[in-house]
């Protein structure tokens, strides 16, 4: 059986779909919500990649370029607000960030 | 035949690493897990035949990305336990959203094969062609300069923005202030006093 556009779409849904679904679980964890953003944006990336290889357009890959460094720089930013959140408060339960309004 | 072999070994590595990232008790098992779904999507990359963002996946998300959260992970004394209270809570919601976003998302993956079932076969350049790095670098540099130049000044931001978070003045720690040490005047160095002869300086 041929592999097709379809199989890399339906890969890359999953682990959109896993993605999102870990956000939803550890809602008190906010390291694993930044890995499930990663997970996301991965995804995005894979369906990028899929559909360039698909289109015989090279655009696709410059794009999916983007998406990864726009996630390196999410990590390092939501890491650094990660360690200085930890030195203030001494946890990282994401339930009590809201209290840094106003 | 060993495409497929190889596609269904990598989709279904990364779906079960990625699914136990999230699962994961101990965050540290989760980031090795994270480093895993990489490794399986860089795979998938080299299938498709776009071997230059494969090799890209590794080397930021493994060596960089994945490095930092283990680091974070790490350096953070946190009680992981009391963490995943809640997991429970959120289940039902989240699986049902998880579910219909599934169900959609797939709905789209098969009427986008179907629709281009007629094309050819999924793969980017055959012998003779151009290499798949020199295909990227033939439009990043001239089509797409903008792109890459806005991408540097992202990370240039997110570098500059990540050090200032996290740079932290403790009061009370001294430090070299190299402006104040070349700034000094002789004025303030030197004084010079009068000694009497058999007294010496009081």
């Amino acid at each position: 059986m041929e592999i097709g556009l379809a199989h890399y779409l339906f890969v890359a849904a999953a682990l959109f779909t896993i993605g999102v679904f870990g956000i939803f679980v550890n809602r008190k964890n906010v390291i694993v919500i930044l890995m499930s953003i990663e997970l996301v944006l991965l995804a995005v990336n894979i369906n990028l990649v899929a559909f360039s290889a698909f289109l015989h357009d090279i655009s696709g890959q410059i794009f999916a370029l983007m998406v990864l460094t726009v996630a390196a720089a999410e990590a390092a930013v939501g890491l650094a607000i990660l360690v200085t959140y930890f030195r203030n408060r001494g946890s990282i339960a994401v339930e009590d960030i809201n209290l840094m309004k106003g | 035949m060993l495409a497929a072999i190889a596609f269904y070994a990598m989709a279904a590595t990364a779906i079960v690493s990625a699914f136990a990232v999230i699962s994961a008790r101990n965050p540290v098992h989760s980031v090795l897990f994270l480093i895993l779904t990489f490794f399986s999507a860089a795979g998938l990359f080299v299938l498709m035949g776009a071997e230059f963002l494969a090799m890209l996946l590794v080397v930021v998300y493994v060596g960089a990305v994945a490095v930092l959260f283990l680091f974070v992970v790490m350096m953070l004394d946190v009680d992981f336990v009391e963490l995943r209270q809640g997991f429970l809570n959120y289940l039902p919601v989240g699986a049902l959203v998880a579910l219909a976003l599934f169900a959609e998302l797939g709905l789209v993956a098969s009427a986008a094969g179907q629709a281009g079932a007629g094309r050819a076969a999924l793969s980017l350049g055959g012998p003779g062609e151009v290499t798949n790095a020199e295909a990227i670098g033939r439009v990043l540099y001239t089509d797409y300069l903008l792109v890459f130049q806005l991408a540097g000044l992202i990370l240039f931001v997110a570098m500059l923005g990540a050090i200032v978070l996290t740079l932290r003045h403790r009061p009370g720690v001294k430090r070299q202030d190299i402006a104040k040490q070349v700034g000094r005047r002789r004025s303030e160095g030197v004084e010079l006093k009068d000694v009497r002869p058999g007294q010496g300086i009081v």
